[in-house]
């Protein structure tokens, strides 16, 4: 592993990502008393995935509580706790609800340390489920990375493993810069293949869900390779990486394969020092098409790779739609358009 | 098909006994060339209205969103049971204050029109608004205000200098010339970087007061923001925060009747005041005449104590009168009439303050001035001492790389990328 991991891996538990996401959490409220944890649910209940249960009871209702329905107010709210000197870990219930708060994050999160030149920061990480792949319909499926890449002042990371998310989460409370932190829903308790009509998968055995009990943080805007390989890059974060690792495997194709972790700031050494190698650069996301981080992705390969690439720069993304509900699995980019999208880029 | 519900609209209505329905469009009673006319306000005498106990349950309190609480009488006498009883020093420290907002704000005016600067916004008319409050906060409780509340500031002894460094954008700006001028930040005054959004100061005010309580700390929060950006999202959003944890915090409507050329009607103020929208959220609902610095100071006072005892928030309705334009951008004499503020029946802030302060003998006329000489000339000494640091656009800035810092705590790859090109830019262009 990076040297960037504190803890070594020799005391683990196993976890899914929501107890990783938990551990997470409970590791620094233990660790530093301005943690605040609020959110719709996320009190006496512990949340409606689960992440922050037990919490309250440890930790007490004045570092942990449930807030009224309004996205706006508990962003808002955060803002002034964290300018108080507090570092909140607000939750979103779904990444779909997150639209109300738009203006008190880009405006008001993102701007408030270059507006005041540092004398007002707002270092607050705002967790909150993503994706589709749940039977969600379009407000509960929607991956908006792309809107919060495209704010300057915003740190965007997204775990893929339960131990990412726990190292990746420590990293991001730590962070004195608000930090959006989306998590891949649909893998919260298992890795999916993209085979929906499979039966679903745990984290057990996975050697990614041995997790460290204690405390460990991975550096934000640091990829992890998630399979070296000659033959292509594939970019990918999320639930994306276990569809894609999965298609790989069964082409049988040596295809490296880079878990981006962080968007925001991205590992720009990792993406350039794999597809000088290769060649040749695929990637995958849920998120619609048109202005996704995807063309983002591709921009940058095309500026810095280009005189290293032996075919066009492929793209698999969600559609142009609206998530469709029964439409689902027609909608996700799955391993058939992976499959497609490999075969053309090999044959040039 | 062309009614497929039978909404009658096709065919005129035609067969349908329902009066047709209207849209209502509020219209401000005067315009350009009309004649001003305020005597449809309903005006309680000095004195009059009621002194509920701090501690009071909001429900127990609710015509208090209606009355208007007037401590100065029209002789410059203070009555009634919000009369605050303050002290001569604290008086004369409010006067002047007050008479110095309104020096600052003539000369930063007449700056921008100079070419000095880009923007400015006025308080004139409204100077007891921000000074009346920030004389009867603690100094180091927390004010989240909006763009017209430089009296707080000024209240509070802050530098005038600095403000104006700030309004120039120049190589003396503590902001580094990346806000319009006037959006002040001023952490060590207890005064929040202003956002040229509006309201979203409100739940970040509760929010600084739920982390205040939730620490067991003694400071109190305080924020402003308009009559007409109370539609706002955010202020529904941080009322209902502030009631659900009874949070420490003052919650301040700044009603100066016009939000740009919008009067206060298309914020909701021809069905009710605004004090009253305290009232369905079970917060406390105070309207002040936002004229009179001892009203001010009092009600400000009231719902300082009240969130020190953990009773819960205070909203409170300032009703005062936006005397200039929007700002420098705005021409009010397009949209309303001039004579409204001849007419404004609740009179000006500091002639009410001074006659009162003459009126038990520790002031008179000379002395007034005499201090508005030495404030003009204070002013205008400051002003000299910030131009010596840069005018807007004329090069005094900070340096141009200084725009890639403060986005990160850590400049990341891509910003210092886009800094080196911006440079090799300029220097392969030989600028």
């Amino acid at each position: 592993m990076a040297d960037d991991v504190i803890e070594t891996r020799t005391q683990t538990t196993q976890m899914t990502m929501i107890q990783a996401i938990n551990s997470a959490l409970d590791v620094m409220m233990e660790r530093d008393p301005d943690v605040v944890v609020m959110g719709e649910d996320v009190g006496f209940f512990g949340g409606v995935f689960r992440a922050t249960a037990g919490l309250q009871q440890k930790y007490g209702k004045n570092r942990v509580f449930d807030t009224p329905i309004t996205e706006c107010g508990i962003i808002g709210v955060a803002v002034g706790m964290g300018a108080y000197g507090l570092r909140p870990v607000p939750e979103i219930q779904f990444a779909d609800y997150i639209y109300p708060a738009l203006d008190q994050l880009v405006s008001e999160a993102a701007r408030l340390r270059y507006r005041s030149a540092g004398e007002f920061i707002a270092p607050m990480t705002v967790r909150s489920p993503f994706g589709g792949g749940i039977f969600g319909g379009q407000t509960h499926s929607q991956s908006p990375e792309g809107i919060f890449t495209h704010v300057s002042g915003v740190k965007t990371v997204i775990p893929s493993t339960p131990y990412d998310a726990k190292g990746l989460l420590i990293a991001a409370i730590e962070d004195n810069d608000p930090v959006i932190f989306f998590e891949p829903k649909r893998i919260y308790n298992g890795p999916f293949d993209g085979h929906y009509d499979t039966p679903a998968r745990s984290w057990a055995g996975h050697p990614e869900a041995q997790v460290p009990a204690g405390y460990y943080r991975i550096e934000l805007g640091k990829a992890r390779i998630v399979r070296p390989g000659e033959a292509l890059t594939i970019l990918c974060y999320g639930t994306m990486v276990h569809v894609v690792e999965n298609t790989v495997a069964k082409l049988g194709i040596d295809a490296e394969i880079v878990d981006l972790r962080t968007l925001v700031p991205l590992d720009i050494k990792a993406i350039e020092g794999s597809v000088r190698k290769t060649g040749r650069c695929l990637i995958v996301h849920e998120a619609t098409r048109t202005s996704g981080f995807g063309a983002e992705l591709s921009a940058l390969v095309q500026e810095r790779c280009f005189y290293h690439l032996e075919a066009p720069v492929e793209r698999v993304t969600g559609f142009d739609t609206p998530y469709p509900h029964s439409l689902e699995w027609a909608y996700f980019p799955g391993p058939v358009r992976i499959r497609e999208a490999i075969t053309k880029i090999m044959k040039d | 098909m062309s009614d497929p519900i039978g909404t009658g609209a096709e065919e005129g209505r035609a067969g349908r006994n329902l009066p047709p329905l209207r849209l209502h469009v509020p219209e401000p009673p005067a315009r350009p060339g009309d004649e001003a006319d305020f005597s449809y306000f309903d005006i309680p005498p000095a004195g009059a209205a009621p002194r509920p106990d701090e501690a009071a349950q909001p429900g127990e309190m609710r015509d208090m969103a209606y009355g208007l609480i007037r401590v100065l009488d029209d002789e410059g006498a203070a009555v009634g049971a919000w009369n605050p009883g303050l002290p001569p020093e604290t008086l004369l420290r409010m006067l002047r204050a007050m008479a110095l907002t309104r020096a600052f704000d003539g000369r930063m005016f007449r700056a921008q029109r100079q070419g000095k600067t880009s923007f400015y916004m006025k308080s004139t008319g409204e100077e007891a608004v921000s000074i009346g409050a920030a004389l009867a906060l603690a100094r180091d409780d927390m004010c989240f205000p909006s763009y017209r509340q430089q009296g707080i500031l000024i209240a509070r002894d802050w530098p005038i200098v600095d403000m104006m460094n700030q309004i120039y954008s120049n190589k003396g700006d503590r902001m580094k010339g990346r806000q319009l001028p006037i959006m002040y930040s001023a952490r060590e005054a207890g005064f929040f970087s202003i956002s040229g959004n509006l309201t979203t100061q409100y739940p970040q005010a509760v929010g600084w007061a739920m982390a205040s309580a939730a620490k067991g700390d003694t400071r109190i929060a305080a924020t402003w923001c308009g009559e007409g950006s109370t539609a706002e999202g955010d202020f529904h959003s941080a009322c209902t925060f502030a009631s659900v944890y009874r949070a420490p915090v003052i919650l301040n409507v700044v009603n100066n009747q016009w939000a740009i050329s919008s009067f206060s009607g298309f914020a909701g103020a021809e069905a009710t005041t605004f004090a009253a929208r305290a009232i369905g959220y079970g917060i406390a609902g105070l309207r002040v005449d936002g004229n009179d610095a001892l009203a001010v100071y009092a009600a400000t006072r009231w719902a300082a104590d009240r969130a020190r005892a953990n009773a819960g928030p205070t909203l409170i309705e300032h009703f005062t009168y936006r005397v200039e334009g929007h700002s420098t951008s705005d021409d009010p004499s397009a949209y309303r009439s001039a004579e409204e503020s001849s007419k404004w029946p609740l009179g000006d802030p500091i002639a009410r303050l001074k006659q009162h302060c003459i009126a038990i003998g520790i002031w008179d006329e000379e002395r007034h001035a005499a201090m508005d000489k030495e404030l003009a000339e204070m002013v205008r000494d400051a002003a000299r001492e910030a131009e010596k640091n840069g005018i807007l656009g004329h090069g005094l800035h900070h340096p141009m790389e200084s725009m890639f810092e403060d986005v990160f705590e850590e400049m990341p790859w891509h910003l210092k990328e886009q800094q080196q090109q911006m440079l090799d830019e300029w220097k392969a262009a030989g600028l």
